[in-house]
């Protein structure tokens, strides 16, 4: 060991540029990670698409016939990408940061000169990345089985991107409170399952007795299934606009809340 | 100019242990500075606050002018940590783990490229710059944390216990590097178990025990402070019986070997004419116990009664 040429005593860093290279840095390695355990991160709900596919779309699809003037495979396929996007972006956040935080890495993080605000970010951009990327996958897989029009390209991009802020956020707020690989697994178990299943990806909920129906309106899965189904076939269960507002309003409300539990240390400084 | 200014800083965790009684201190650019205490004594979470990763009760820190609550970005960008435990993502390799840090601190990826292979080089881990991190030996995890708190270049490096657990010949290494870079202008804030550490590293010290400031002064004040110390004396040949050593209390241990404390105001002389005059031939000298642990173990175990040092500091 020896501590050969010029030691470099430079100003302190701060500012936009700095930001901005660690910003990069904490998406490189989150797309690192993703690569790195495809067979975690990619393979999984590729797979599970395509059962969903064969046993709903093509065995069982066949005797309900149509919903809503479309194949019951074509009327699934953007609730199943819909699926995927959101348990892929809230599970790569989840894993990601309770994995540093129980591994100590995030310390890496805490200890630089980058804003709490900037970390969230760049584990969300993480968190969108790979729902983009299971989601184009599960198109694939969609594609093999039917066909699917696009109707309002610019919805399908504007909701599938909100909705898996939101869920990566989600995932956010689920690593902060978890102390153990228990806890970043009840969430998703008990509470997004459920409402994802319960959310329109398999029906349309015109099709559930009026007190269900009204029930699910409180779902908020339900608003970006919908509008997610609506930039694909032009149809849908709930007005898109106020979908995308809910979206929107939910994204702003749980980045505000997981910045401010980050800059108070909740579940991260002693 | 203050690399490092503490003032009156307290921390009171959740379940009410008060890790930290309102301790001063001050480091100046440039210095080799140990910071040594039991476990328990606050070490930690005083670099802890510092480094941002604990939240302080009350009190301020300030890194080279830089107030950590009003300007922690600025702060934090000139300090590199060296933590007590192993905390770099044991699946990523040591290049990436590297690269990484400099990314963080706003480094941009060519010259983060460059710094790594520096840095990996100086501490012999470029050989190992593809292998993943927990393939390491526990020295080299030790050597890949120094290489990734130095990577932006920091002026102020913090290492707590930076040697723990590896072997003398790796932790002699470390030294020589670290004075290097201490050379250099790094000023280095070092917290260790290993009291000869400090004592070969360090400029100046303080102890810290049970939340408090006891000390603070440089290690040759410190060591000065030492009323008596124990030396152990070699024989040539066997010596049946000590001649008469007025006003000293010799033990003899053996034929060959003879232990005697030497107070400040008492001269060695006396002790080396009278075994000469007696045809007693001394081969060598040494120091019972390391002088610092000497005080070290003075000044905690009498931790209650001792004054905090910013109420007696000189």
């Amino acid at each position: 060991m020896n501590a050969s040429g010029a030691q470099v005593q430079e100003n302190p860093r701060s500012g936009a540029r700095v930001r901005w290279v660690g910003y990069q840095t904490i998406v490189r390695r989150e797309f690192g990670r993703i690569v790195r355990i495809w067979g975690q991160t990619v393979v999984p709900p590729a797979v599970t698409a395509s059962l969903y596919f064969i046993i709903f779309g093509s065995l069982i699809g066949r005797r309900i016939g149509q919903m809503d003037g479309f194949d019951y495979m074509q009327y699934i396929a953007p609730g199943l990408i819909m699926m995927s996007v959101i348990t892929n972006s809230f599970g790569n956040v989840v894993s990601s940061f309770f994995g540093a935080k129980f591994g100590k890495h995030l310390e890496e993080l805490l200890v630089s000169p980058l804003p709490n605000w900037l970390i969230v970010l760049g584990y969300v951009t993480g968190g969108i990345m790979r729902g983009l990327l299971v989601g184009t996958l599960v198109t694939v897989v969609a594609l093999l089985f039917t066909s699917l029009p696009v109707a309002h390209p610019l919805l399908i991009v504007a909701s599938v991107i909100l909705t898996s802020v939101v869920f990566a956020l989600g995932g956010f707020f689920n690593a902060i409170f978890a102390k153990n690989f228990e806890q970043i697994s009840w969430f998703p178990t008990f509470v997004l399952a459920p409402l994802t299943y319960l959310g329109g990806v398999f029906y349309s909920v015109s099709l559930l007795p009026g007190w269900a129906e009204r029930i699910s309106y409180a779902n908020p899965i339900l608003y970006m299934v919908n509008a997610f189904r609506y930039g694909f076939l032009g149809t849908s269960d709930v007005d898109v606009t106020l979908a995308i507002g809910i979206t929107m309003a939910a994204a702003a409300i749980m980045f505000a809340i997981v910045v401010t539990l980050m800059n108070r240390g909740t579940g991260i400084r002693e | 100019m203050q690399a490092l200014s503490i003032r009156s800083l307290a921390k009171t965790y959740d379940n009410g242990v008060q890790a930290l009684k309102g301790i001063d201190l001050d480091v100046r650019e440039g210095d080799f500075f140990a910071l040594l205490g039991p476990n328990g004594a606050g070490k930690t979470t005083a670099i802890g606050i510092v480094t941002s990763l604990v939240t302080k009760t009350s009190g301020s820190v300030s890194v080279f002018g830089h107030d950590i609550d009003r300007k922690l970005e600025l702060a934090k960008s000139c300090i590199g940590l060296v933590p007590q435990e192993v905390n770099f993502n044991m699946f990523e390799k040591v290049f990436t783990i590297v690269v990484n840090q400099a990314g963080f601190y706003g480094i941009p990826r060519p010259l983060a490229r460059e710094r790594t292979e520096k840095y990996l080089r100086q501490l012999q881990l470029w050989e190992k710059r593809d292998a993943i991190a927990r393939s390491l030996s526990g020295g080299m995890k030790r050597r890949l944390m120094i290489a990734r708190a130095l990577v932006h270049e920091p002026r102020l490096l913090i290492l707590d216990e930076p040697t723990a657990g590896v072997d003398i010949e790796i932790r002699r290494s470390m030294w020589e590097f670290l004075r290097g870079i201490n050379a250099k202008g790094t000023t280095i804030i070092l917290t260790t178990h290993y009291l000869e550490e400090a004592e070969n590293l360090c400029r100046n010290i303080a102890i810290i025990d049970r939340g408090r400031i006891i000390e603070h002064d440089s290690i040759a004040n410190v060591i000065r402070k030492l009323h008596q110390e124990t030396f152990v004396l070699n024989f040539r040949d066997a010596v049946d019986r000590l001649p008469e050593l007025p006003g000293f209390a010799p033990r003899q241990v053996d034929g060959h070997t003879m232990e005697v404390e030497v107070s400040k105001e008492q001269s060695l002389n006396e002790i080396f004419a009278r075994l000469s005059a007696a045809g007693i031939e001394v081969v060598s000298m040494r120091n019972k116990v390391n002088r610092l642990e000497e005080l070290f173990m003075r000044l905690v175990e009498g931790g209650t009664a001792a004054q905090p040092a910013g109420e007696s500091k000189t």
